[in-house]
């Protein structure tokens, strides 16, 4: 098979495997995804950062060979920051869970939309907290059972798109596992956008989320998560609620706006000419 | 070894006698200046009473040299950034006060077990809680050696006046190379406003320590490699083509989580000996008029220039009293305040603007017999030298 070819490509020759997802979770064709996006874009291994958080999703950096950190729970995003501003030549992408993302990254989360920095932001939604054994997330449906929510969460969650595009995120973007060949395209088209791009993928958890929700398998979610997408078309101008739980994929907002790192390069510029002669030191 | 620069920021002065033009400075103002010269071009912040001078000069500055600077959204934020900046290759700083540098905790201790170069200056102001935001306290000196979760090297220096926020904001910077660390610079209210002379030109004491890139190929390289104790090691950073991965999680030598039993104790113990084993090296105290001294102050930062205001008048009146003031809180120049006190000390008073957490480090290191005599004050203001007399004379 050609994808297992490419996958290798990117896979860490050091690293030990097997990794720690269990089997028929959903991150590991997100991590997919995203190389067969960066493989596409043949952007060198060299200028790629990958960061994560904490979580299921923040285990995804370690196997893969590029420069990777892995740093604390719901902060990624502070150090893609940090990363992109000192050198934006480099090709920031930042993974994140959906309680690491939103929940206890949320501030970082919509303060990152807000700078829109050029940082591909991919966050593997699964309704729940995998690692620590099915807590109760920020996305977790109202009336569905998790160790917290025993009798069903009573609170509303949160869209995590209309969080990104309210938060001013420049391109945000949804699709499933399921959906594997969007995700493909849609994290190839935020590796390419200029500014902050979020891509969230809908991912099934069956260990601490399935099972407890009426789900009999992993590939039972997999089917939920087909039957229950509705594509946005080109044509859409406005997408209205969905009943059902049904929930939209595809493209939410592309849009062109000034982005942080080039808007800080022109002020450098811009006060450098205020003040003649110019700074002695080069810039990064 | 090291790829040191020596960068003259002075002219020589030739004839020696003739005064160095001198200028006005806070002590805010001199720790952005000492960051600028040791190099840092990167600085993450959040606003806080009484560190956001040094923020906002920053902000003047950083865009005209080709640094780079940023507000977060809050300080854990800033202390993220800081450290993915510095693994990208950037000496970086972040500057705060008590409230800020419990919020940084989280990363503080997260760039010590990932081995992340930075700095923190924390400006301490009355605490706890808001406290007292415009007025001045020692009360995070055991903050900085304890904040984090989980035993942390901790190297916090102690500056007394705006020249020395300078200087020891620049040994910040060395000593975060050197044992690729944060460390942190504790320096407080009074000092971050007070204005004192300085040179306009201000000569480095140290070279400035530059980071060392690695010497071996990508695929030979290791991030945190074998031989532990060792200062100075090289690192590599983000994007040059050693593409290594970092993690807060307890990991082996190539940085991948481990948890089998020999790899943990190796990555915790070689986290805290790589302080505690050069503790001598990094240790730094000034020792003022302790000729013959009956009775030793110990002090620190801006509580020691009242006791050394205390200790001329007493001097003055022939009472025999010098003043032992650590530079180094952390670690704790304590083979130094062994040798200073002696055997014929009758006794040690301890000043400081909290409610006695450098004298329960002073107590552990003094034999048993030593009265350690507590001096606090809590009020937001400075410690007058009067004080200082008044219970000297009581002493001694
Ligand atoms: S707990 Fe859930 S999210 Fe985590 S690896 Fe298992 S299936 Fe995947």
């Amino acid at each position: 098979m050609i994808t297992e070819t490419v996958i290798h490509k990117y896979l860490r020759p050091k690293k030990e495997f097997p990794h720690v997802w269990c089997a028929g979770c959903g991150i590991g064709i997100v991590l997919g995804s995203i190389i067969r996006a960066i493989d596409k874009l043949s952007i060198p291994k060299d200028d790629i950062v990958m960061v994560s958080g904490i979580g299921c999703t923040g285990r995804m950096p370690v196997y893969v060979d590029f420069n990777t950190l892995h740093t604390t729970h719901g902060r990624a995003l502070t150090f893609a920051t940090g990363i992109k501003h000192y050198k934006p030549r480099l090709k920031v992408i930042a993974v994140m869970g959906d309680g690491d993302g939103v929940a206890i990254g949320g501030n970082h989360f919509i303060h990152a939309c807000r700078r829109n920095l050029n940082i591909t932001t991919i966050i593997v939604n699964n309704f729940i907290y995998g690692m620590t054994g099915g807590q109760r997330s920020p996305t977790t449906p109202p009336g569905h059972v998790s160790t917290t929510s025993p009798f069903g969460s009573e609170a509303e969650p949160f869209d995590i798109c209309d969080l990104a595009a309210a938060g001013g995120a420049s391109f945000v973007a949804r699709s499933t596992v399921y959906h594997s060949a969007l995700l493909d395209r849609l994290v190839k088209k935020a590796l390419t956008h200029d500014g902050f791009s979020v891509v969230e993928a809908l991912s099934p958890c069956y260990t601490a989320y399935g099972r407890r929700n009426d789900f009999r398998n992993a590939v039972e979610m997999m089917a939920d998560l087909r039957d229950r997408a509705v594509h946005i078309k080109k044509q859409d101008t406005s997408l209205p609620p969905l009943p059902d739980r049904k929930f939209y994929i595809g493209i939410y907002k592309d849009e062109d706006k000034p982005e942080f790192t080039a808007a800080y390069k022109r002020l450098m510029k811009r006060v450098r000419e205020i003040d003649s002669p110019p700074g002695e030191e080069k810039e990064q | 070894m090291t790829k040191a620069r020596q960068k003259k920021t002075s002219p020589k002065s030739g004839d020696g006698r003739k005064a160095d033009p001198m200028r006005l400075v806070s002590g805010n103002k001199m720790i952005a200046e000492g960051a600028l010269a040791a190099g840092c071009r990167f600085f993450a912040g959040y606003p806080i009473t009484p560190s956001s001078e040094i923020m906002e000069y920053l902000a003047q500055k950083m865009p005209r040299i080709g640094g780079k600077f940023i507000q977060m959204e809050d300080e854990i934020a800033s202390m993220g950034a800081v450290i993915g900046a510095s693994l990208a290759g950037a000496k970086a700083m972040t500057a705060t006060s008590g409230p800020g540098f419990s919020l940084m905790q989280e990363h503080i201790g997260y760039a010590a077990m990932a081995e992340v170069p930075c700095v923190i200056a924390n400006v301490m102001r009355s605490g706890p809680s808001t406290g007292l935001p415009t007025k001045t306290s020692q009360g995070d000196f055991m903050q900085a050696r304890f904040g984090s979760h989980g035993d942390i090297p901790a190297i916090a220096l102690v500056p007394e006046s705006p020249i020395e926020c300078f200087h020891l904001t620049v040994r910040a910077f060395n000593l975060a190379e050197e044992y690729r660390t944060p460390v942190v610079l504790l320096s407080d209210e009074v000092n971050a406003h007070m204005r004192e002379n300085v040179p306009m030109k201000i000569e480095l004491e140290a070279e400035i320590r530059e980071r060392r890139e690695p010497e071996v190929p990508p695929s030979w390289y290791k991030h945190y490699p074998e031989e532990v104790m060792v200062r100075d090691r090289p690192m590599a950073v983000f994007g040059e083509g050693y593409r290594f991965h970092v993690t807060g999680l307890t990991h082996d030598h190539e940085g991948f989580p481990s948890s089998k039993r020999d790899q943990i104790i190796d990555c915790h113990t070689h986290l805290v000996d790589k302080v505690r084993r050069n503790a001598h090296r990094i240790a730094a105290a000034e020792k003022y008029r302790m000729r013959e001294a009956k009775i030793v102050i110990v002090a620190a930062g801006s509580a020691a220039r009242s006791a050394k205001e205390a200790v001329k008048m007493l001097r003055n009146m022939r009472i025999k009293i010098g003043l032992f003031r650590p530079i180094t809180m952390w670690p704790f120049p304590k083979k130094q305040l062994q040798e200073a006190v002696g055997r014929k000390a009758k006794a040690v008073l301890v000043v400081e603007q909290n409610f006695g957490q450098m004298a329960v480090i002073v107590r552990y290191y003094m034999p048993r017999r030593m009265p350690v005599v507590h001096l606090n004050q809590v009020d937001g203001e400075l410690i007058e030298p009067e004080k200082i007399i008044a219970k000297v004379t009581e002493l001694y």
